[in-house]
């Protein structure tokens, strides 16, 4: 009778469903300590390989004499580009549709590039072996600065391209030159250049980071000759593609090859790629018939798989005097290093750059990006953003607050004056997006209420009068960052990943008791799937979320898809979830009604059954369906629970938000401190709000750290400096400022449960915010534009260059 | 990321280790906390055939006073130096400084011995030692002798300590009752060495610096003694030119090289901010104590 007294609210809260602020389910092994990792997996016979890598940025390999290394008891096998040349396998494609020496072919592009792949029995004899292998370098010029890459008289960086005036996305105008790519309505928009009261022109540079999850890359292959098959563990933020890759490059059959991605610790895109440790962990597994373990270091990590950003974007803004945008142009010149390795759907060798208008009604604008070759590590990797996105985000945030500058106009007020309005939605973007959903007025003027913003120029005016009167040497900034993100990759109209297009999957079954498991195409990587996807099977099914188990990451049981990267599981996987969750509700009601005796269309669905319309006491529970569709389902109706979805979503999503970073800066030491961050995000339907700000806190400390110091840097001979975290700034919970974290909630309209996704765009929002709030505090001074990372001693020597320490 | 192959010792007496260390000469290095040898031997920048661990050393351990010294068993732990009361009260600067030394889990690890033997410019120990007049035991083949801590350092990783010798304790005179002190560090976060860095010991009568003696921190190849810094203070009220002169003079002795903290430039103008701010500091709790 108890079940009788239950409220519909209780019988809500049971099901944990989408809203819920329900706890990690995968934190209780994470926490403890038993997780699974590609490192905790030993197979037996296992051996390890690694890499001697380049000491030069750019060299003829001379000589390779593996001799004394071949001869130190326990090595087994060391591989160079010469051994996978019969196999075709010392080059590989790229997913930008360029190649890649898997082991240097005679040179070396880039400092740390991997030259022989070296299998012992275990890492100590590996590392020693290592050591004894002898490279004979010829040392050739460098080129480090992008800017100088297309000099005419450049060296050439890629002798394999000899020739080759045209690129996997269309003519190449130099030697180091990999693509231009343009959009918009060049006449127009030089046109509203030629009759603009005022424009503003900047080079922002955006510099090279690198996404650093705390698991390295990894593997560990094996390969069975008697079956054929070939099983590979590793660190795949996308198992299937990597298996459809490991098929067409090895030629085994890909129902042979079984790619499993066990627990992931972080990937923020390092971990899309295919890489050199891959494909040599899989020949030799394959030549020495005993599995083989790869395992990157923390230096290898950042010294080589994968970089992020490296863009440098003049960007110019036409406005109308009274501070109505009217055009806008930007030129990227983009570093890809030594191989175009960047993760981008195909078709899109900028990513998703033409975000770049923002959340601004720009009439016209024009994009051109030139991909350059550099001696510098293969990637461009999106970082914790979708593809490009942060760049043109920070691109368009700073570019509106240089305008605002020139204007003598507040930014936030400038903003506000040329935001899409929400009437316009769908709103067609100049740069060719179609802006599904959106009301920026309403979460910008949330936003101010929230910070007090009036009140915050109030006092950074007195402590700059303060400031002029030599009463402090503290300056304060105030960062506005209004971003719209596009996310959600993709349509198969316009995405695809070497030809697959990226829609993505679930499978739901219920059993019999009316416990479930699903699987998906996605992976997480710590983004708490096993926890939010079984939120929304709750909703749609109601099924209670610890009845339900996720599993992801297995390419021979979860059904196909791409992979998480670019925030596109919630939109893209979490729609197919949802989908496939109706499927199931659409039978489990031609059950109920055969169970309760009456039409289909007299039962409506309410919290977790059917109940018979204007006769609540007549229901079934899902549970009960359950065991009625395996064992007494309706005459002719097929038994069983169960569904597949691929979802090909019919557009992107748009998550946006208002950011605001107040910093407080002392000018003698160039330190900032960050007073207050407040963070406002809308990602339409929340699915779990404490797994949302989990998000946004883990973003932004990722753009605290882009912004004020996170720099994979270069010495003008190609050396990679500060390839570790003595200099890599990741910063600790000392150093991570206290988030405040907010929400409007604007539903996708095309999205079957109205959600955007998140994870990215604290990252999005948060580098402008920081970078904005740098730049408004020397604004005072007269200091247009400062480059990032603004650490400490990049602040004192622009507060230096302003005269401030005379 | 791997370290080479390696004889692993065990001493259990400064006699043993001394021994042992004899025996292999340039091959052997004595092992204390581990987290300057053990990553250089990891990237095989340091590639020692016997590793002698003096963990096992009880005699080494441990903070006395005798009399108006202060003795520190070299493989006293930067969390035990921490923890102790009588450096609490006696030598506060010790406990302010081991706070700013890299993060817990390392604290608990490096030793103070370690952290001044080593040579590595970056380390906060050995110009703390300096500003306060330290004393370093050093036990060897050839028997027991003695260097201060203004002589010790000769160069990145070159000190006085002979091949085969171990540093076993530091004795510090314990400044007066109501002295000031500060360790002023400048770094990029937790865990970081210093971008620049000033210790500062001095005493205060009627309003004006008696007595003061400062040192820098990871601003040349060695720690510096800056003795006209400390000069240019004595017989003032540490008014904000005195301020000034004594950070020119600490800027005029520091030789930083560029590097990720930042340009030599910025490191050496750091160098004089930090001097400022720790002479402020310690004469304003000097103040307060008087």
């Amino acid at each position: 009778m108890n079940e009788m007294v239950i409220t519909r609210e209780q019988r809500e809260a049971r099901l944990e469903g989408m809203g819920c602020k329900r706890k990690r389910v995968e934190d209780v092994r994470f926490t403890q300590g038993r997780g699974n990792y590609v490192d905790d997996i030993k197979m037996p016979n296992m051996v390890h390989g690694d890499f001697v890598r380049s000491q030069y940025a750019h060299a003829k390999i001379v000589k390779i004499d593996a001799s004394k290394a071949k001869a130190l008891p326990g090595v087994i096998a060391v591989l160079t580009a010469e051994d996978l040349k019969p196999l075709g396998l010392h080059w590989m494609p790229t997913l930008a549709g360029d190649v890649q020496a898997v082991l240097a072919d005679g040179k070396v592009c880039f400092q740390n590039q991997e030259i022989a792949f070296v299998v012992a029995e275990n890492r100590y004899i590996t590392d020693d072996a290592i050591q004894l292998i002898e490279v004979e370098y010829e040392e050739l010029p460098v080129v480090v600065d992008p800017f100088q890459s297309m000099a005419p008289d450049a060296p050439v960086l890629r002798p394999d391209l000899d020739g080759k005036m045209t690129g996997a996305h269309g003519p190449r105008k130099h030697h180091n030159h990999i693509f231009e790519w343009t959009i918009g309505d060049q006449s127009a928009t030089d046109l509203a250049f030629e009759t603009a009261d005022v424009t503003v022109k900047e080079m922002l540079s955006y510099h090279r980071t690198h996404p650093s999850p705390l698991e390295t890359c990894q593997c560990l292959a094996s390969f069975d000759k008697i079956k054929g098959e070939l099983t590979v563990y590793g660190t795949f933020q996308a198992p299937h593609v990597i298996r459809t890759v490991a098929s067409l490059l090895s030629k085994i059959p890909e129902h042979k090859i079984h790619v499993i991605a066990p627990d992931i610790g972080g990937g923020f895109g390092n971990k899309v790629g295919a890489y050199a440790g891959y494909i040599c962990s899989i020949v030799a597994t394959i030549v020495t018939g005993v599995p083989v373990k790869w395992v990157e270091d923390r230096m290898e990590n950042l010294s080589t798989t994968s970089f992020a950003r490296d863009y440098h974007m003049t960007t110019e803004i036409a406005a109308t005097k009274d501070g109505k945008v009217t055009g806008l142009r930007v030129h990227v010149l983009a570093d890809h290093g030594a191989f175009d390795a960047c993760a981008d759907p195909s078709k899109w060798p900028a990513g998703f750059m033409n975000i770049v208008t923002g959340s601004y009604d720009f009439p016209t604008a024009h994009l051109a990006v030139d991909g350059v070759y550099t001696n510098k590590a293969p990637g461009g990797v999106a970082y914790r953003c979708s593809f490009r996105v942060t760049e043109a985000a920070y691109c368009i945030e700073r570019g509106m607050d240089i305008l605002a500058q020139k204007l003598g106009m507040d930014p936030a007020d400038l903003r506000l004056k040329n935001f899409i309005r929400r009437e316009q939605f769908p709103y067609q973007s100049a740069l060719g997006w179609e802006y599904d959903s959106g009301d920026y007025h309403t979460a910008m003027n949330k936003a101010m209420e929230a910070i007090s913003y009036r009140a915050l120029r109030a006092e950074q005016k007195a402590k700059q009068e303060a400031f002029r009167r030599g009463e402090t040497r503290e300056i304060m900034g105030i960062g506005v960052s209004f971003f719209t993100e596009i996310v959600g990759a993709g349509p198969s109209k316009n995405c695809d990943i070497l030809g697959v297009a990226m829609f993505d999957s679930a499978e739901i079954r219920i059993h019999p008791t009316g416990s479930i498991i699903a699987r998906m195409g996605s992976k997480s990587q710590g983004q708490g799937h096993e926890t939010t996807w079984a939120q929304i099977i709750a909703t749609e099914l109601g099924i209670p979320a610890d009845d339900i188990m996720i599993e992801e990451g297995n390419t021979d049981t979860a059904p196909y898809g791409l992979g998480t990267y670019g925030s596109r599981s919630t939109p893209v996987a979490g729609a197919a979830i949802a989908m496939a969750a109706r499927k199931i509700k659409n039978k489990a009601q031609m059950i109920a009604a055969h169970l309760l005796e009456v039409s289909e269309y007299d039962l409506e669905w309410d919290i977790d059954g059917f109940r018979v319309k204007g006769n609540p006491e007549r229901s079934k529970t899902m549970k009960e369906i359950a065991w009625a569709s395996y064992n007494s389902p309706p005459p002719g109706l097929e038994p069983g629970l169960e569904a597949v979805n691929y979802y090909d979503p019919p557009n992107m999503t748009y998550p946006f938000g208002a950011y605001f970073c107040v910093m407080d800066i002392d000018v003698d030491t160039g330190v900032a401190k960050i007073r207050r961050f407040y963070a406002l995000d809308d990602c339409g339907t929340r699915i779990n709000p404490m797994i949302i700000e989990g998000q946004v806190h883990g973003g932004l400390t990722e753009a605290f750290a882009i912004a004020m110091g996170q720099e994979i840097k270069y010495d003008e001979l190609g050396n990679v400096v500060g390839a570790s975290f003595m200099d890599f700034f990741i910063p600790t919970a000392v150093e991570t400022p206290h988030w405040e974290t907010d929400h409007t909630v604007t539903p996708s309209p095309h999205h079957p449960i109205g959600a955007k996704g998140v994870g990215e765009s604290p990252n999005v929002g948060g580098v402008p915010a920081f970078s904005n709030a740098v730049n408004d505090a020397f604004g005072f001074l007269g200091s247009t534009h400062i480059q990032m990372p603004h650490d400490a001693w990049r602040v004192w020597e622009a507060a230096k260059k302003l005269g401030v320490h005379a | 990321m791997i370290p080479g192959q390696f004889v692993y010792h065990r001493p259990a007496s400064i006699a043993e280790a001394v021994a042992v260390l004899a025996a292999h000469g340039d091959e052997a290095r004595p092992l204390s906390g581990g987290h300057s040898l053990i990553p250089m031997m990891k990237l095989r920048m340091a590639t020692p055939e016997h590793l002698v661990d003096l963990a096992g050393i009880s005699e080494l351990k441990g903070i006395s006073q005798q009399g108006q010294t202060i003795v520190i068993g070299a493989m006293t732990t930067q969390a035990d130096l921490i923890k102790s009361d009588l450096l609490a009260s006696a030598l506060p600067i010790i406990r302010e400084t081991s706070l700013q030394i890299a993060d817990p889990q390392i604290r608990t690890k490096g030793t103070i011995g370690g952290n001044v033997a080593n040579g590595d410019p970056g380390n906060d120990m050995p110009g703390l030692m300096q500003c306060l007049g330290a004393t370093y035991h050093l036990s060897g083949a050839s028997g027991e002798r003695t260097v201060a801590a203004r002589d010790f350092y000769q160069g990145a990783y070159f000190t006085s300590l002979d091949v085969g010798e171990i540093l076993t304790s530091i004795s510090i005179p314990v400044p007066p009752a109501g002295h000031g002190y500060a360790y002023e560090k400048l770094k990029r976060k937790i865990g970081d060495y210093a971008t620049a860095a000033t210790a500062v010991i001095l005493t205060m009568a009627d309003g004006k610096v008696a007595t003061c003696s400062i040192a820098l921190t990871n601003v040349s190849s060695t720690p510096l003694f800056a003795e006209e810094a400390a000069q240019l203070c004595l017989g003032t009220s540490l008014d904000a030119a005195t301020l000034k002169a004594a950070g020119e003079a600490a800027k005029s002795i520091s030789d930083p090289a560029a590097d990720g903290r930042g340009t030599a430039e910025y490191r050496r103008e750091m160098a004089g901010v930090v001097t400022a701010r720790a002479l402020a500091k310690a004469a304003s709790r000097a103040m307060k104590g008087a």
